[in-house]
């Protein structure tokens, strides 16, 4: 790199350039297929819901979990300061289950250890996520998203057996 | 002063000292970022303490009645929107009319700006210190904090707007006077920062005015809370940008300088600072790829988009470390790499900022994960996040703007810096603790440890967490450390520095491929602007549309802390 040498400066930055160019697409590439092809996917608009009449809307009226298919649940929680509804839900190994989440009051989070459920909970709205599950054992679900002077007491847990 | 506001007129409110208007702002601006940083940091080492069992909240419960939690908004709130803007404001406004070699159009306006600011900080420090704005530096509705600090930060950020207007008159000027010519540099750079943070801040503007200052005044009974979240994103991605591209003007046009060197190409840094003014706004939705309400379509396009906006990063890492190594192979530095050792270390306001870039590639490649769509289902909201931020806003951009301090505030005071060994120390160890802070964070978000809560109150922390969480207090304790030397070495500058009339130079790097190749394109704004209008357009327009018009603000709120 001498001060007289723009060909070689002009080398550096074209052998630089490249892999700036390759590196993005590559993650996009990834991204797409893990995404469509793989089936990893992230919550979506699925719609509203008033958070003032949780009692009177399916599936909020009766939180917990339902079998719809073999090995297939749909898991309905209500989140609130400071605590899930239900805080405990238990399925059998292999169950891939479907949380549906919103909130009563303030915005919570949603997120299930070791899994890919990660969402936030949202008054007036329906967060999907969906998880399956393997291995046998207990699973820790947190809010993550800071609610209030109780936080970090807001938990929960899937129990696979 | 007042005279000065129109652009036409010359300059007739030169102080007796040139640029005495410009040092005094930039060195207020500074006083008041570190002053308050001093408080936000110390609530971070509270933090680590209280990951590890030590909680020393109780003792301090008169003065902190909020406990974590308000010592968690003041963290955010003080470290990364009042240090990082006032500083960026007085550091701009210096760099600026230095750089045109011309003082600011209108003084006036300059003193007006700073009056603003203020006055928005301390409106929004009055509820943040009486624990009636707990709602860290996201404040997400429906947590429901005092109107005060809704309408003090709008102050804040309305306040800066009126340096880009400063900027554009003193440049317009500039322009008249030296027709044909170049915008210098660092000009042009500071320019592009405060154009894209003017078009940033609409949404959070927008946020304020039309949801949550009207709703916390009582206004309206309640507020619509993804509306909400998708108008702060929109400023909340770039404002990383706000704080990261006045430590790249540092790194482009005055590291080069302190190493002795130049800087490589200043088509190319012009360049990335255009692809920063196009793309920093229209990707803010990777930042709700989690929420619902909006689709996966968008969040996937400004996924893509966030990937796009890694390569102007990737050129300034090729542009500054190419002038890095100019100036090695000039002090006489050989080999592949060996010239690195024949870098000035010893100077504490290069060795500061070049440790900030070393950590700041990790910071750039962990951004990268987040952005990463589906990716961030492992990493959103846990302490990874918090690992990220800390490499990226807490040293590039602090410790970064530490480092310009050490030539600044001598420059300023017309004082020595107190001890040259002690700023050395200073960046080596928060080097070091933030290293260990910022490791064990993503470890400990991978193994599912949620970032903004009290762990040392929580009922499930894992086994996996408790073996790691011991590091983040020793990481914290050594960055503890290295921020009292930092103090101490700049309370000692300012009150007993030897007078040192070397201190009165200023001197930006001269390029080797300099001003002579830049097109005329690469000095203009329009056309930029019109690109990034419609980039904002295409990439938010569905979003926002539709969340407008179906807009219901029917959440009432809490204050539950």
């Amino acid at each position: 790199m001498r001060d007289n040498s723009k060909f070689v400066s002009y080398l550096f930055e074209v052998a630089w350039i490249l892999p700036s160019v390759a590196i993005p697409v590559t993650l996009f590439v990834a991204v797409v297929i893990t995404a469509f092809a793989v089936g990893i996917r992230v919550p979506t608009d699925v719609g509203r819901i008033d958070p003032q009449a949780l009692a009177q809307t399916a599936p909020f009226d009766k939180p917990g979990v339902r079998e719809m298919a073999p090995g297939v649940y749909e898991a309905t929680i209500i989140a609130q300061v400071f605590m899930f509804t239900p805080n405990t839900i238990e399925v059998p190994a292999g169950a891939k289950v479907t949380f549906s989440l919103t909130s009563r009051d303030v915005i919570h989070g949603f997120k299930i250890e070791g899994t890919d459920a990660n969402g936030m909970v949202v008054p007036g709205q329906i967060t999907k996520v969906t998880a399956t599950f393997r291995t046998p054992g207990e699973y820790l679900i947190v809010c993550h998203e800071f609610c209030g002077g109780g936080h970090q007491t807001m938990y929960g847990k899937v129990i696979v057996k | 002063m007042a005279h000065a506001m129109s652009s036409a007129r010359p300059m007739v409110a030169e102080s007796a000292e040139r640029f005495g208007t410009e040092k005094r702002i930039a060195g207020i601006n500074i006083l008041i970022a570190f002053t308050f940083l001093a408080v936000g940091g110390l609530m971070g080492v509270l933090q680590v303490l209280n990951y590890n069992g030590i909680d020393l909240y109780p003792a301090i419960k008169p003065v902190l009645p909020g406990g974590y939690y308000q010592g968690l908004s003041l963290h955010g709130v003080l470290n990364v929107l009042v240090f990082t803007t006032f500083y960026i404001i007085g550091f701009l406004t210096f760099i600026f009319a230095k750089a045109l070699d011309k003082p600011m159009a209108s003084p006036a306006m300059a003193w007006v700006t700073l009056g603003v600011m203020t006055t928005g900080l301390l409106t929004a420090a009055v509820p943040l210190l009486l624990n009636q704005a707990t709602v860290l530096f996201t404040f997400y509705p429906p947590l429901k904090a005092s109107s005060l600090y809704y309408i003090g930060l709008t102050l804040v950020v309305a306040g800066t707007w009126l340096l880009l207007v400063n900027m554009i008159l003193t440049r317009n000027a500039w322009l008249k006077a030296n027709p044909g010519k170049i915008t210098p540099l660092p000009a042009f750079m500071a320019l592009v920062t405060m154009s894209m943070w003017t078009i940033a801040t609409i949404g959070i503007a927008s946020e304020m005015i039309f949801l949550l200052i009207p709703w916390s005044l009582g206004l309206v009974q309640g507020t619509d809370v993804i509306l909400a979240r998708t108008l702060f994103w929109f400023t909340g991605h770039p404002i990383v940008y706000f704080w990261l591209l006045p430590a790249y003007v540092s790194w482009y046009t005055l590291v080069p300088q302190h190493a002795g060197g130049k800087l490589f190409s200043e088509p190319m840094a012009r360049v990335s600072f255009i692809l920063f003014l196009i793309l920093s706004v229209p990707i803010g939705i990777h930042h709700q790829i989690t929420d619902p309400g909006i689709s996966e379509a968008w969040k996937l396009v400004h996924a893509t988009f966030t990937f796009v906006v890694f390569f102007p990063s990737l050129l300034t890492f090729f542009n500054v470390v190419a002038s890095l190594e100019y100036s090695g192979r000039k002090r006489g530095g050989k080999g592949w790499l060996t010239w690195i050792f024949s870098l000035p270390w010893g100077k504490p306001e290069f060795t500061t900022q070049v440790v900030a870039m070393l950590l700041f590639a990790f910071g750039g490649i962990g951004g990268l994960v987040n952005a990463s769509y589906n990716l961030d289902l492992v990493v959103h909201n846990t302490a990874w996040i918090s690992g990220h931020f800390h490499l990226t806003v807490g040293t590039a951009v602090a410790l970064s703007f530490m480092g310009i301090t050490y030539w600044l505030v001598p420059h300023i005071t017309g004082r020595a810096l107190w001890s040259r060994r002690m700023a050395l120390a200073q960046a080596w160890t928060w080097f070091v603790g933030m290293g260990i802070f910022s490791h064990f964070m993503h470890e400990l978000g991978l193994r599912g440890m949620p970032r903004r809560t009290m762990i040392g109150g929580a009922p499930y922390v894992l086994d996996s967490w408790k073996v790691l969480l011991p590091m983040t207090m020793v990481g914290g304790l050594i960055m503890f450390f290295s921020a009292a030397l930092y103090y101490l070495n700049m309370i000692m500058t300012i009150s007993a520095g030897q007078k040192d009339s070397r201190t009165q130079e200023v001197v930006f790097a001269k390029a080797v491929s300099g001003p002579e190749d830049v097109p005329a394109i690469l000095d203009r704004f329009t056309p930029w602007l019109a690109v990034a209008a419609v980039l904002i357009l295409v990439n938010y327009g569905p979003t926002l549309f539709n969340l407008v018009t179906n807009a219901r603000l029917n959440i009432p709120g809490l204050s539950p802390w």
